[in-house]
């Protein structure tokens, strides 16, 4: 369940968007549970989306990002068939990453 | 250590709905919708719910490929916009909930009590079998127009149990689903009502059901929000796949005939 | 009387699902949940009457009875005072919870009255289920209108024989107290209900 990233890249003119939805609980650490016990917080620390391996965008994230975050990023110097990828770290050190061709 | 951020954009956390005048479908939900285009979290829940059903569970450890949801054996597009509907096999109407259990119990030998443990997510949880099997059965669905056959007089007595269950004041405060879902353009709070005795009501709402839950990271179906509804109108529990839940379904359905569904969801 | 009974056979020859049908359903559909139980969908006389449509008038004598009825039962307060404190009258009409099997039995019922009322002008999370009552307390407090108001709160069927409004008194849903306080809340020239707004 964790580590699925489906992402999707579209080139307008010189500009890529980027648009990733992660699979994540984004647990606060805040929370109880039905039975009233703490729900340990499991959330994302780091996100980075590089393109053709460079890095075009790296972001802190913390327990404020809501579960099954999306995100949206726009970049310029992209060409179709270019390769963007996404990666994630969370709190327990678990991995999430996707990639996808500029369309 | 230098980071670049290029014009990004990231969803926040969850938006309380006190702020400033919005309402179901305007404002803050509309630009998030058109932000994500189709990328609903729920396309996450329908894979894991293309995957329980073909993989073995239970005693007989068989998968539920063989399970008939109204077009036959293992016939899943299009079978969920005809729900509730009658089954020869039981002799009675069933919504999408019952008849997956009925599945779980012949199919794959698992026992009513287990598969009653915890239909619906709770606080913490990531999603539950039947929510995702819901979400891949109806996505199956998705853009077929609603039409849950009423040619069976059972069909025809369970949509009108329904419309009297729809009325039924009872509890402490007094509560029918009309007391919120009778009349058009109302809201309680700032949470839009649809009229779910109209044709517009009806049809706008069930279409979208089961549906993925912003406000709870899980995707919901048409039996929970029965049951949420009820626990909010202060009635005890609403078994999942009852006569009361299939009987009210049906109504739903049956007032919303003829639109296409649009499913899973996306809602606060 | 005759009109009624006319119906009623009229209903039992189109074969139509009887009003036992939907209790004897709910009751099989159900079961207890916490401090919840399923005799909660047995209906007294005015639930009866009025699970129907809005639209629907249904018979007027019966109508007539249950209002006299609902009028004769008002409690009005031990001590005659019937405004508390507007503070207290807010966290009551905020206030969400109560009765439901989610809810701690150990903590006071709210009212929920925004939930369905605009009140505080300056409150944009109002439901409009119920008329607005921004700037209520401009009737004034004669005798007349503090019983008015007592006997909407306490049983509002007494005005309104198939209103959805909860009848907060009389299903001891709020306390004598809490009561009070929603009266100064909606009574009270102090009050923010009273407080004009401009946005």
């Amino acid at each position: 369940m964790a580590g699925k990233i489906r992402i999707r890249a579209r080139l307008d003119g010189d500009i890529c968007e980027v648009k990733a939805l992660m699979r994540h609980p984004m647990e606060t650490g805040m929370r109880k549970d039905a039975a009233g016990e703490a729900i340990p917080a499991h959330f994302i620390e780091d996100v980075q989306v590089t393109h053709n391996g460079n890095v075009v965008m790296h972001a802190y994230w913390g327990a404020a990002v809501s579960a099954n975050p999306f995100l949206a990023v726009r970049f310029a110097g992209a060409a179709a068939g270019d390769t963007v990828m996404v990666t994630w770290t969370d709190n327990k050190g678990e991995k999430g990453e996707g990639d996808t061709k500029i369309r | 250590m230098r980071k670049i951020i290029a014009n990004s954009v990231a969803a926040c956390c969850l938006m309380s709905a006190a702020m400033g005048g919005w309402t179901q479908d305007s404002g803050i939900f509309d630009e998030y919708r058109e932000m994500m285009g189709d990328d609903n979290p729920a396309i996450f829940v329908i894979d894991e719910g293309e995957e329980y059903w073909f993989t073995p569970s239970g005693p007989k450890d068989a998968s539920l490929e063989q399970c008939d949801l109204g077009l036959g054996a293992g016939v899943v597009e299009g079978a969920y916009a005809q729900f509730p509907r009658y089954f020869e096999d039981v002799d009675r109407v069933m919504d999408l909930e019952a008849r997956l259990e009925h599945c779980m119990i012949e199919l794959q030998g698992r026992s009513r009590a287990e598969i009653h443990a915890k239909p619906y997510s709770l606080r913490g949880d990531q999603g539950t079998e039947i929510e995702a099997l819901a979400a891949w059965i109806a996505d199956q669905s998705n853009g077929v127009t609603i039409a849950p056959r009423q040619e069976h007089p059972k069909e025809r007595d369970m949509y009108a149990l329904g419309e009297k269950l729809f009325y039924y004041r009872a509890g402490p405060h007094d509560f029918a689903c009309s007391t919120c879902h009778g009349q058009e353009g109302m809201r309680i709070r700032l949470q839009d009502l649809a009229a779910l005795a109209t044709h517009e009501g009806a049809a706008g709402a069930y279409s979208s059901w089961p549906a993925y839950r912003i406000s709870e990271g899980v995707v919901r179906t048409m039996g929970w929000r029965m049951r949420d509804c009820f626990r909010q109108q202060r009635m005890p529990e609403l078994v999942m796949g009852s006569e009361a839940s299939i009987a009210l379904q049906t109504y739903l359905a049956v007032n919303a005939a003829g639109t296409e569904i649009s499913a899973p969801g996306l809602k606060r | 009387m005759t009109r009624s009974l006319v119906a009623l056979l009229l209903l039992v020859l189109a074969g139509s699902v009887s009003a036992d049908d939907a209790y004897d359903a709910l009751k099989a559909s159900m079961v207890d949940k916490n401090h919840v139980k399923t005799e909660r969908m047995e209906r007294d006389e005015i639930q009866e009457f009025c699970s129907k449509p809005r639209g629907e008038a249904g018979d007027p004598e019966k109508a007539k009875a249950i209002r006299e009825k609902a009028m004769a039962g008002v409690v009005f307060p031990q001590n005659g005072e019937f405004l508390g404190s507007w503070q207290r009258g807010y966290e009551v009409a905020n206030n969400g919870k109560g009765l439901q099997y989610s809810d701690d039995p150990n903590e006071p019922n709210g009212g929920n009255c925004y939930a369905c009322h605009k009140l505080d002008p300056r409150e944009v999370a109002y439901g409009t289920l119920g008329p607005a009552l921004a700037g209520y307390g401009v009737r004034g407090q004669s005798e007349v209108v503090l019983k008015y108001t007592w006997t909407k709160l306490w049983n509002t069927h007494a005005y309104n024989v198939c209103s959805h409004m909860p009848r907060f008194g009389d299903q001891n849903i709020l306390t004598e107290q809490q009561l009070k306080d929603v009266m100064a809340y909606l009574l009270d020239p102090e009050s923010p209900v009273n407080t004009p707004y401009e946005e």
